[in-house]
C-alpha cells in the first residue's frame, strides 16, 4: 500500500498554498487522455480531481481515472457523487479505490440527471454529500461501516474533501452549510469557481468569523473563460455560478479574449491568495487542460513543492 | 389526495383491443377532486371510446358506474352487479382502486385508464402538486414543514445543493425546497437547527421490500 498521508494533505499541512487542476474523464474506455494530461499538469499542479459523471454525462469512472492519473505519476482527488450510488456501492467503491492507492476523495451531491445524457434515469440519493462526508470519516476514525459494523481491519484512511458553492442561495445558509460539511468531517474544501470577488469575500468573511478557517483547507475555485460568448452562456445558464457583467465586458472589449480570459483568471488568482484563510486554489479548466501550465506560471506559483 | 391524470386515448383504445363491452369504473375519492376520474370523467371517457371505436368499425357498449371509492371492499362490492356480459373493466382510479377491482372480481380482466402521480394537493384550478414522498417516517419537524424527500429534486436532507440560486432549484422550474425551508426557518428564528446534521434517511421505512403495512391492533375487530 501506498503511504498513508496523501501529498496534497501533507502540502496543505506544510502550510504550502496549494494548486490543484481538474481532468474529465473520457466518454470512451481509453485512459491514455488521462495520463497524457497527467503527464502535461504535474509539473503545475499538486494534485488533479477526477470528476464523476460531471453534469450526469457518462463517462470513464473517477476512480479508474485516477488509476490512470497514478499510474502517470500524477496525485489524484476523486470525485463522488451520490446521485449514481447507493451506501453499499459507496462504501464498496471507496474500499476498492483506497486499495488501489487513491488517497484523496471530494464527496458531491451531483448534478441532476436532468442535465445529461440518460435522462430517464433514476437517481439514488440515498445519502446527501454531508452524509457521505460522514460516512468517509467514520470508516476511517471509527473503523466502522455505515451501518455500524466494524471494519475488522484494513479500513481505508482517506483524505476528505468537499465543496462549498458561495454563489448559490440561500447566501446565508452557504456559510452554515460549510461548516456542517466540515462537523461531518470535511478537511479540505473546494469552492465553485470564483467570478464574484466581493460576494466571495463577503462568504470567507462569515466563514473565518465562524473560525471555519482554522477547521478545514479551503481551496478556491477558478476558471479560466475561452471568450465573452462562453462568459455569457455561463451567466445565463449555469445554475449556481455568478458571472458579473464586468468579467463579459471585459472580455468583449479585449482584442485576443483567449488571452484576456486568462490574464483575468491570473489576476484573479493572485486576488485570492492574499484573502485570510484561503489556503490554495482549484483550477477548473475542463477540456482545456492545456491552458493550466501557463497559468500556474503567470501567477507566479512555481515551482510546485515536491 | 393521490393526484392521478389519465392515459393517453390511444394506450387505452390499445388495452381495449377485441373487448366489445366494457365497464368504466370511476371512483369519487381522490380521483374525482383531481377531475381524473369521477363520475363526469368517466361519461367522458366512456362516450370518446365509443366514438373511436364506432369510427373504426368497431363498435363498443359502454356501462358507467361510479363507485364511493374503489379502495374499499365495501363499495368495490357493488360492482358485481354490473358485470352482465361485460369482458373487461377500465377502472379510473388511482393503482390501488385498479389492484382492489382486479383481486375483488379475479375472472374479470382489469385495466387501468389513469397515470397514478402522486400524494399531492390543488395548487390552482387545474394545477396540483407533490407533496409528499410517502416515505415512511416523516422529518417535517426538521424542516420546517417543507418536504425535502420529495421537494428537493435530489432528496437532500442537509440544506441546499449547489445549483439553488434565486430561490429556483437547479431543475427548472421547480422552487428549491431548501430555499423555501430556509425561509421558513428564519422567519421562524429556528435558523440553528438547521445546522445540526441529519443522519441519512432509513429507507427500509419507505418503499423497499415489498408492500408495507400499517397494523393496528387497537382497532381490529375480529378477534
Ligand atoms: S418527510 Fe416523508 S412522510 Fe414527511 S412529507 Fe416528506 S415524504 Fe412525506
Ligand atoms: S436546487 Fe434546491 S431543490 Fe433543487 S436539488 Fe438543489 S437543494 Fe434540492
Amino acid at each position: 500500500m501506498a503511504e498513508e498521508k496523501s501529498k496534497l494533505q501533507r502540502l496543505l499541512e506544510q502550510g504550502e498554498f496549494v494548486v490543484s487542476g481538474e481532468i474529465g474523464p473520457p466518454k470512451s474506455a481509453a485512459g491514455d487522455g488521462v495520463r497524457h494530461h497527467t503527464e502535461e499538469l504535474k509539473p503545475y499542479v499538486d494534485a488533479m480531481n477526477l470528476t464523476d459523471n460531471q453534469t450526469a454525462i457518462v463517462r470513464l469512472s473517477s476512480i479508474a481515472a485516477g488509476i490512470h492519473v497514478m499510474a502517470a505519476g500524477g496525485e489524484p482527488i476523486i470525485q463522488m457523487t451520490c446521485r449514481d450510488r447507493n451506501r453499499i456501492a459507496l462504501q464498496s467503491d471507496l474500499l476498492g479505490a483506497y486499495s488501489l492507492g487513491v488517497r484523496n476523495v471530494l464527496c458531491l451531491s451531483g448534478d441532476h440527471q436532468s442535465f445529461g445524457n440518460h435522462q430517464a434515469a433514476k437517481n439514488v440519493f440515498d445519502l446527501d454529500s454531508i452524509q457521505l462526508i460522514k460516512t468517509v470519516r467514520d470508516m476511517r476514525d471509527k473503523k466502522a461501516f455505515h451501518s455500524g459494523e466494524a471494519i475488522k481491519k484494513d479500513e481505508p484512511r482517506f483524505f476528505i474533501g468537499a465543496v462549498a458553492n458561495p454563489f448559490a442561495d440561500p447566501f446565508e445558509f452557504r456559510v452554515l452549510r460549510l461548516e456542517k460539511k466540515i462537523r461531518a468531517g470535511a478537511q479540505f474544501i473546494q469552492t465553485q469557481c470564483i467570478f464574484d470577488m466581493e460576494r466571495f469575500e463577503k462568504f470567507m468573511d462569515l466563514a473565518r468569523n465562524r473560525g471555519l478557517h482554522e477547521q478545514a483547507y479551503i481551496m478556491a475555485g477558478v476558471m479560466p473563460i475561452k471568450n465573452a460568448k462562453v462568459a455569457k452562456y455561463m451567466q445565463k445558464n449555469v445554475s449556481g455560478m455568478l458571472v458579473p457583467d464586468g468579467i463579459v465586458e471585459r472580455l468583449q472589449k479585449a482584442e485576443d479574449q483567449t488571452a484576456e480570459g486568462v490574464q483575468i483568471c491570473i489576476e484573479q488568482i493572485q486576488q485570492l491568495k492574499s484573502i485570510p484563510g484561503v489556503r490554495g486554489v482549484h483550477i477548473m479548466a475542463v477540456a482545456w487542460e492545456e491552458i493550466i501550465p501557463t497559468i500556474v506560471k503567470g501567477a507566479g506559483l512555481l515551482p510546485r513543492p515536491q | 389526495m393521490i393526484v392521478a391524470e389519465a392515459k393517453p386515448l390511444e394506450e387505452i383504445l390499445d388495452s381495449l383491443k377485441g373487448m366489445s363491452k366494457v365497464l368504466v369504473a370511476g371512483c369519487g375519492g381522490c380521483v374525482a377532486v383531481c377531475l381524473a376520474g369521477g363520475e363526469k370523467e368517466v361519461g367522458i371517457m366512456a362516450s370518446a371510446l365509443r366514438m373511436k371505436r364506432e369510427l373504426a368499425g368497431e363498435p363498443l357498449v359502454t356501462v358507467e358506474e361510479t363507485l364511493t371509492r374503489q379502495c374499499d371492499p365495501e363499495y368495490v362490492k357493488e360492482l358485481g352487479k354490473k358485470l352482465d356480459g361485460v369482458d373487461c373493466i377500465l377502472s379510473m382510479a388511482c393503482g390501488v382502486g385498479v389492484q382492489f377491482l382486479a383481486e375483488h372480481y379475479p375472472d374479470m380482466w382489469v385495466v387501468p385508464a389513469l397515470n397514478t402521480k402522486f400524494a399531492g394537493a390543488t395548487i390552482e384550478h387545474g394545477l396540483w402538486e407533490e407533496r409528499c414522498g410517502l416515505c415512511g417516517e416523516c422529518v417535517l419537524a426538521q424542516t420546517g414543514g417543507v418536504c425535502p424527500v420529495i421537494r428537493c429534486a435530489k432528496s437532500l436532507l442537509n440544506g441546499p445543493c449547489g445549483g439553488s440560486q434565486n430561490g429556483k432549484c437547479e431543475v427548472k422550474p421547480n422552487a428549491c425546497a431548501w430555499q423555501l425551508i430556509y425561509d421558513r426557518m428564519k422567519s421562524l428564528g429556528r435558523l440553528e437547527q438547521l445546522v445540526e446534521v441529519a443522519e441519512a434517511k432509513d429507507w427500509s421505512k419507505s418503499r423497499d421490500g415489498g408492500p408495507r403495512q400499517v397494523v393496528r391492533e387497537d382497532v381490529k375487530i375480529d378477534g
